[in-house]
């Protein structure tokens, strides 16, 4: 699904958010249902932490020498019988998945879940050119009989109810009795299953993300709850494997050791039920797998990230753990985010992706909690890189101007104390007498973002510091009697 | 600056209290109370003249107005052998941000590392640092205590609070749900975005209600202006308190938000 950016929109896209009662019935469950879950299995395995430093460790050095891994990957591909192929942004990896689909004369292809198929829209290009996507991983694939994006990095449809899912599922298999029971979870997932094993059987080719990619080996994983990775990549003609270039890892030693802190981060699970390791296409011999293997390597600007500040944010491996933990994805869910990448992982990642101007919102809409740079098992500083944005932006002049004329009038007084203490004693003051008999205001003239929701208390009387040097002189003068 | 020696021979710190700009305009009895727990912690304590640590404008992107203002602050308690804040936001973005802040300047290398060694959160420099286990205090009420994200992830502040409030007279501590789970307020974050923010206090709102406790604590004034403007908006009779308040012994002073009258009745 080619997503529309609302990005620009977050505030207008949160305040809906906020009044959607479904959503936010959904949302009520994902702090719940995530941060016991991944609390209890750090806490089952004393090196949790030790793990984190080591897969940190390992992403950066694969980053510094990336341009090695990735000819070295190559090379062993190339070696397993794959292909691999390097596309600078979205329109070129769209085109060469096109024509391989094309070469193959495929009609439709199943797609597992791949975050970067979302990021390029590949899926109405496919569409356009007459070859149907099919995605198979059931929270993929009712996004997208809904024409949805997905809402979270690991569980795209973590935004809908069993009853929306209900009802979409009369709409979209219309063959099927309609008198049919669908009040159980059990019965939608065997409905969806029962769909989709026909799609995977007549699929010519298959696409899938990937998790790592090996330079060791050539091999691309994938890491999957419901096994549909396994039947996309194996059954069709071919496999394509869709992947930005920092999915690089050096060994399986190295995958090993991640592995170690992705499911445990992401779900709380020791391992996902299904990883899958793919190398080359199917051998001689071999008892099933695809025709041909491609793998296609992604850019889109993530080599100029590499240079900068923003290198940290290419550790990730979409686990999710920022947002599962992150009280503004809490309140507004994925979709308020506006384009693929919600949550802290997203105000980093979009601003990159889509331009500052565009994805100016994501970064500033954090209370900087911190809580996402506590659980990131790659130890990304999220907030240090959100950060980062709001100064492109100061720097840039994307600052709305009244932020701006506020932060200006406010640091012009706090650089010069001698000007500061006086006008806030004068500012405190009146205030404080204004607000004397009630304790505190419901409405403040230019505080109207806060008096809407809240009460804003009346300043005690002076100043702090106006205060405690009255009381030293006192106590200065009480001495000084003592004395004489 | 030198410690003074008292007659008895203890070493008394001199110790440069950082109020914060909250605390100096809006409620300075917890400058008051932060420099009693100070002093009765065996402290000299001083207050030079002072305005903000920065961080209002390090979150906003302007780093030149934050390097200005963290000059002025190191240059305003430097000699002290201490620095201390009652509020761990402020204390967390000098200790754990300021050197950034002077990255490339090698003449302030070695002085800002000195001087954020000394810089602490008021809670945990009377606890870790003068080794405070209990106060003299007394407060007759059901508190729960929340914990400000600052303090608590990059300063590591969650069990001094509690301990010294443990050693408070007449004190029930109840814990609320989710008290390590950010209150929404987020500076300049609560006026940019404010149907997002009063999303998560409104939760926060709840999970305090919920614990039936007449009184909120906290060890932040931004977090607990925020959490207390929201009970006071939904009608909650729970009072909002800075910890250190509680601790010097001055909890029964009007709360925040409450008129001045009060005073009497408690």
């Amino acid at each position: 699904m080619s997503v529309e950016i609302t990005t620009p929109r977050f505030k207008d896209n949160a305040k809906k958010a906020l009044a959607d009662l479904p959503l936010q019935g959904a949302l009520s469950k994902v702090g719940p249902g995530f941060i016991g879950k991944r609390a209890a299995a750090a806490e089952k395995l004393p090196e949790f932490d030790a793990l984190r430093d080591s897969a940190r460790d390992i992403k950066n050095h694969t980053l510094a020498h990336l341009d090695l891994y990735l000819e070295r990957f190559e090379a062993k591909a190339k070696e397993a019988g794959g292909h691999v192929h390097f596309a600078v942004d979205a329109a070129e990896a769209r085109a060469i998945v096109t024509d391989i689909c094309k070469r193959l004369g495929a009609k439709t292809v199943t797609k597992g879940k791949s975050m970067i198929s979302e990021e390029i829209g590949l899926n109405d290009h496919l569409a356009a050119a007459g070859i149907q996507p099919v995605e198979t991983d059931l929270g993929e694939y009712l996004i997208q009989i809904r024409g949805e994006a997905p809402s979270h990095i690991i569980a795209p449809a973590i935004h809908l109810n069993k009853d929306q899912v209900e009802a979409d599922f009369r709409r979209v298999h219309a063959h099927l009795p309609p008198e049919r029971d669908l009040s159980e979870p059990t019965s939608l997932l065997a409905e969806a299953r029962g769909e989709l094993r026909q799609k995977f059987l007549a699929a010519d080719v298959g696409i899938t993300g990937a998790n790592f990619l090996v330079a060791e080996t050539g091999t691309s994983i994938i890491v999957t709850n419901e096994g549909n990775g396994d039947l996309t990549q194996t059954l069709p003609k071919a496999h394509i494997v869709l992947a930005s270039l920092e999915k690089l890892v050096p060994t399986l030693e190295d995958v090993s050791q991640i592995l170690r802190v992705l499911a445990r981060s992401a779900t709380g699970q020791d391992m996902s039920v299904y990883t899958t390791f793919s190398t080359g296409p199917r051998r001689p011999g071999d008892p099933d797998g695809p025709g041909e293997y491609h793998v296609v390597i992604l850019d889109n600007g993530r080599s100029s990230m590499l240079g900068g500040q923003l290198r940290e944010v290419l550790r990730c491996i979409r686990c999710g753990a920022c947002m599962n933990h992150c009280p503004v994805y809490h309140a507004v869910g994925g979709h308020a985010y506006g384009w693929v990448y919600p949550g802290p992982i997203g105000s980093v990642l979009t601003p990159a992706l889509i331009g500052v101007e565009k994805g100016r919102n994501l970064p500033n809409a954090s209370t900087f909690c911190g809580r996402c740079e506590e659980v990131c098992p790659m130890r990304i500083p999220l907030p240090k890189l959100m950060r980062h944005w709001r100064e492109k932006e100061f720097e840039r002049h994307l600052t709305p101007a009244t932020q701006r004329f506020g932060l200006g009038v406010w640091g012009f007084f706090a650089r010069r104390g001698w000007l500061y203490r006086p006008a806030t004693r004068l500012a405190i003051g009146a205030l404080s007498l204004l607000g004397r008999t009630k304790g505190r205001f419901a409405a403040l003239p230019l505080a109207g973002g806060w008096t809407q929701h809240r009460d804003f208390p009346a300043p005690q009387g002076d100043t702090f510091q106006a205060q405690w040097r009255a009381r030293q002189a006192e106590r200065r003068a009480a001495s000084g009697r003592g004395v004489h | 600056m030198t410690a003074h020696t008292s007659p008895d021979g203890a070493r008394h710190p001199r110790v440069g209290l950082f109020c914060t700009c909250l605390v100096d305009t809006i409620r300075p009895s917890v400058g008051f109370a932060a420099a009693k727990l100070l002093e009765d912690a065996g402290c000299e304590v001083a207050v030079p003249p002072q305005t903000c640590c920065g961080q209002p404008a390090f979150n906003s992107g302007d780093r030149a107005t934050t390097r200005a203002l963290a000059e002025e602050m190191i240059t305003a308690f430097e000699t002290f052998d201490y620095v201390v804040a009652p509020s761990g936001s402020c204390a967390g973005m000098i200790k754990t941000h300021y050197p950034e802040l002077f990255t490339g300047e090698p003449d302030w290398a070695g002085r800002v590392e000195r001087f954020c060694a000394k810089v602490f959160e008021l809670t945990s420099f009377l606890v870790d640092v003068r080794g405070v286990t209990c106060v003299e205090a007394a407060y007759d009420g059901t508190v729960t205590y929340h914990d400000s994200c600052s303090g608590l992830r990059e300063l590591g502040v969650k069990a001094q609070p509690r301990l010294l409030l443990s050693s408070v007279e007449g004190l029930a501590l109840e814990e609320m749900k989710d008290a390590d789970t950010c209150c929404g307020f987020g500076g300049t974050f609560c006026v940019k975005y404010p149907d997002v923010s009063n999303a998560i206090v409104e939760k926060k709102s709840a999970n305090i209600a919920a614990t039936g406790a007449d009184t909120l604590l906290a060890g932040d004034l931004g977090c607990l202006m925020n959490m207390a403007g929201k009970l006071q908006r939904e009608g909650h009779a729970v009072r909002a308190l800075h910890v250190a308040e509680v601790l010097a012994g001055m909890g029964n002073a009007p709360a925040i938000g409450e008129p001045a009258a009060r005073e009497a009745k408690r």
